[in-house]
């Protein structure tokens, strides 16, 4: 249980729940009972059944036939592009809506990036009948349009955040503004493993379906559940958390967490927190951050939405720092290149945070014989405005 | 030892006690030290210096905005330190800092601490250090160092929570008003008289100020029949955005606080 939280939040020196007091009912009241909540039958019951029969999982696990042939060894993609709304962020949004209604919430906020969580909680609250007001980055409301139309149909508001670089940073602060203000009816639907304890737990643990799924579908197509290596790409780490989930204790699995390395880790334009960042608190949680000699945060820069983000979950630090898990970094570029391959050889659009787990195949050396799975976290529609800027069609 | 000056206000001083808060480097990154000045020449009791931070979660569009500028006038703890080397040969009131945890980490706690006292400063009000991590990591180092922590309460907060916060905490309570971010709001019926009350039956060890959402001679009043006195941050930063000298425009705010005009 090396890699487990303990009863304080943390993983190693990492996480806790470094909240203002105006923070502290809410938080209280999440730690004492998250645990009951989503270990009891009946939560089980509707998690379950509402995954099956709305999400519509398990999402596939497909060997990857001719990405396999080109890299001389054996791709199995994780299908959460397929997911209802197009990415693993439902999973997390099911989960903490039930909770949110056993715990007797009328309103839900959420911050997004890419807007992937921010429709995947607009859509649950829409089957809830729930309240839903979503912040995001103006930046951000301008690169992912198709996603901000869709919240709103769904009846969601999207508040544009102002301050910062206005991107998914400056999202999560107004997000705990506006929590921090209406500390009674309302709760926050995080959309990764961060933030005060008990949110980065408990996101992984609805996340790690992921895993779960992973080990039983490896079992019916090569008769074993464990692969070589588990990829995925890393902004606050629930597609990876959720990917990596069970295969942590099973030290012979290798794990690798793919960061968006912008336009290089030598430029400032860049978010590759683990590669480049110091230990720091930002968000309520310690982790590892991008920040200056000064302690101010450093705006991040990738193009893709869901990676622009200067901090990290706390149970990646906790593995980076230990060594369970590496993680690589893949640039714009190495990106793009990695999402037409996809595209043109298996007739699948990745979205731009999910091309950089792929973008890490040319990084990593595999064997014949080696099983690698690649976690598809999205699909690529939300991006298809700046696929066809980059490429031209 | 020197008693610290925070204890000796609350013991020379019971009642309408204004504490204002500015964030260092706004207007100007030098503004600093004639802030603090003037603030005292005109009759402010206490005196919170914002350490401005990239990402004030628990701080309004005031104080955000404020935070930008003195970071982007190049504003630092470093740089604080130095402005306030020599603050002690003129200004006798108490002087707290207040600010985010990170900043404060990446400069080195005890380095911190160390700074704080030579430089004459009497507390801190790290709104993100919640009091069961002071208590374990933090306690001992403040009080090597002469610093009290102050530590926020709100209308939510338990009694047993108050009390626990109470032990915790020297100097006194910042009885936040409403659970809110910063920020002026000028409205006397959102202030929560019942939480008041019940607080101050709990006969606590420390003395109170409320803050949060006091920007006029009205509130100001209001809050201070509840408690020790007041604590002023967004309407003051506003009022320094106008286009005078630091003079007129404190004084003029000062005025309008505590003298009917
Ligand atoms: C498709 C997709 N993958 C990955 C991410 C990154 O988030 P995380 O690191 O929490 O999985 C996002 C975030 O918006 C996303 O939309």
């Amino acid at each position: 249980m090396k890699y487990q939280v303990n009863k304080k939040g943390y993983y190693g020196e990492f996480g806790g729940a470094f909240i203002p007091e105006m923070m502290h009912p809410n938080i209280e009241e999440l730690q004492q009972k998250y645990m009951e909540i989503i270990g009891s039958y009946n939560f089980r019951q509707d998690f379950i059944h509402l995954l099956k029969h709305y999400v519509g999982r398990p999402s596939p696990l497909y060997p990857a036939q001719r990405l396999s042939e080109k890299y001389g060894t054996n791709i199995y993609l994780k299908r959460e592009d397929l997911n209802h709304t197009g990415s693993h962020k439902i999973n997390n949004t099911i989960g903490q809506i039930l909770l949110a209604k056993a715990l007797g919430k009328k309103r839900i906020i959420a911050e997004t990036g890419a807007g992937q969580h921010g429709v995947a909680t607009a859509t649950v609250c829409a089957l809830m009948g729930m309240k839903c007001i979503v912040y995001m980055g103006t930046l951000d409301v301008q690169r992912q349009a198709p996603n901000v139309k869709k919240m709103k149909m769904l009846g969601a508001e999207v508040v544009p955040a102002i301050s910062g670089n206005q991107t998914l940073k400056d999202a999560t602060n107004e997000a705990m503004r506006d929590w921090i203000n209406n500390p009674v009816d309302t709760h926050y639907i995080i959309g990764s493993v961060v933030g005060p304890h008990p949110f980065p737990d408990m996101v992984t643990q609805f996340q790690a379906v992921v895993s779960e799924e992973i080990k039983m579908q490896l079992d019916e197509h090569i008769g074993r559940e464990f692969p070589t290596r588990v990829i995925a790409c890393v902004g606050g780490g629930s597609n990876a958390a959720g990917a990596f989930y069970h295969f942590l204790e099973n030290e012979e699995v290798e794990l690798i967490g793919v960061e968006a390395a912008g336009k290089g880790i030598d430029t400032q334009e860049t978010a590759a927190t683990l590669t480049l960042g110091k230990v720091g608190v930002l968000h309520s949680a310690k982790s590892m951050l991008m920040q200056t000699d000064d302690g101010q945060i450093i705006e991040p820069y990738s193009i893709s939405a869901g990676l622009d983000y200067p901090g990290i979950g706390p149970l990646h630090s906790h593995l980076f720092k230990t060594g369970r898990a590496k993680y690589l970094w893949a640039t714009d570029e190495e990106v793009f290149e990695a999402a037409l391959e996809l595209t043109q050889l298996e007739g699948i659009i990745p979205a731009l945070e999910s091309a950089h787990a792929l973008a890490a195949l040319k990084k990593i050396k595999m064997k014949p014989d080696d099983v690698t799975v690649v976690n598809l976290s999205g699909r690529g529609d939300k991006d298809m405005e700046t696929y066809l800027d980059h490429f031209g069609y | 030892m020197m008693k610290n000056r925070i204890n000796q206000l609350f013991q020379d001083k019971k009642e309408n006690i204004l504490s204002v808060y500015f964030t260092a480097g706004y207007p100007q990154v030098n503004d600093t030290v004639q802030i603090i000045k003037t603030l005292e020449k005109n009759g402010v009791d206490l005196i919170e210096i914002g350490m401005p931070f990239s990402d004030p979660v628990a701080d309004g569009p005031v104080i955000q905005n404020s935070s930008t500028v003195a970071l982007k006038n190049g504003m630092s703890i470093k740089q604080l330190f130095e402005q306030l080397k020599s603050i002690r040969q003129t200004v006798n009131i108490p002087l707290i800092l207040m600010g985010y945890l990170n900043p404060v980490i990446q400069f080195g706690l005890e380095a911190f601490c160390k700074k704080c006292q030579e430089v004459g400063i009497d507390g801190l009000i790290l709104p993100d250090l919640p009091v069961s991590v002071y208590q374990e990591e933090y306690k001992e180092l403040f009080e090597q160092y002469g610093l009290h922590n102050i530590l926020l309460i709100t209308p939510q907060t338990s009694d047993a929570r108050i009390q626990e916060i109470d032990e915790a905490s020297g100097g006194f309570i910042y009885m936040v008003s409403s659970s809110s971010t910063t920020g002026a709001k000028d409205k006397v019926s959102d202030f929560h008289e019942d939480y008041f009350n019940r607080v101050n039956q709990l006969k606590l060890n420390n003395p109170r100020l409320i803050g949060f959402g006091i920007s006029n001679q009205e509130t100001f009043e209001n809050a201070c029949k509840y408690a020790s006195g007041a604590i002023i941050g967004s309407a003051f930063v506003k009022a320094l955005e106008q286009d005078k000298t630091l003079e007129e425009k404190i004084s003029a705010f000062v005025n309008r606080i505590v003298k009917p005009v």
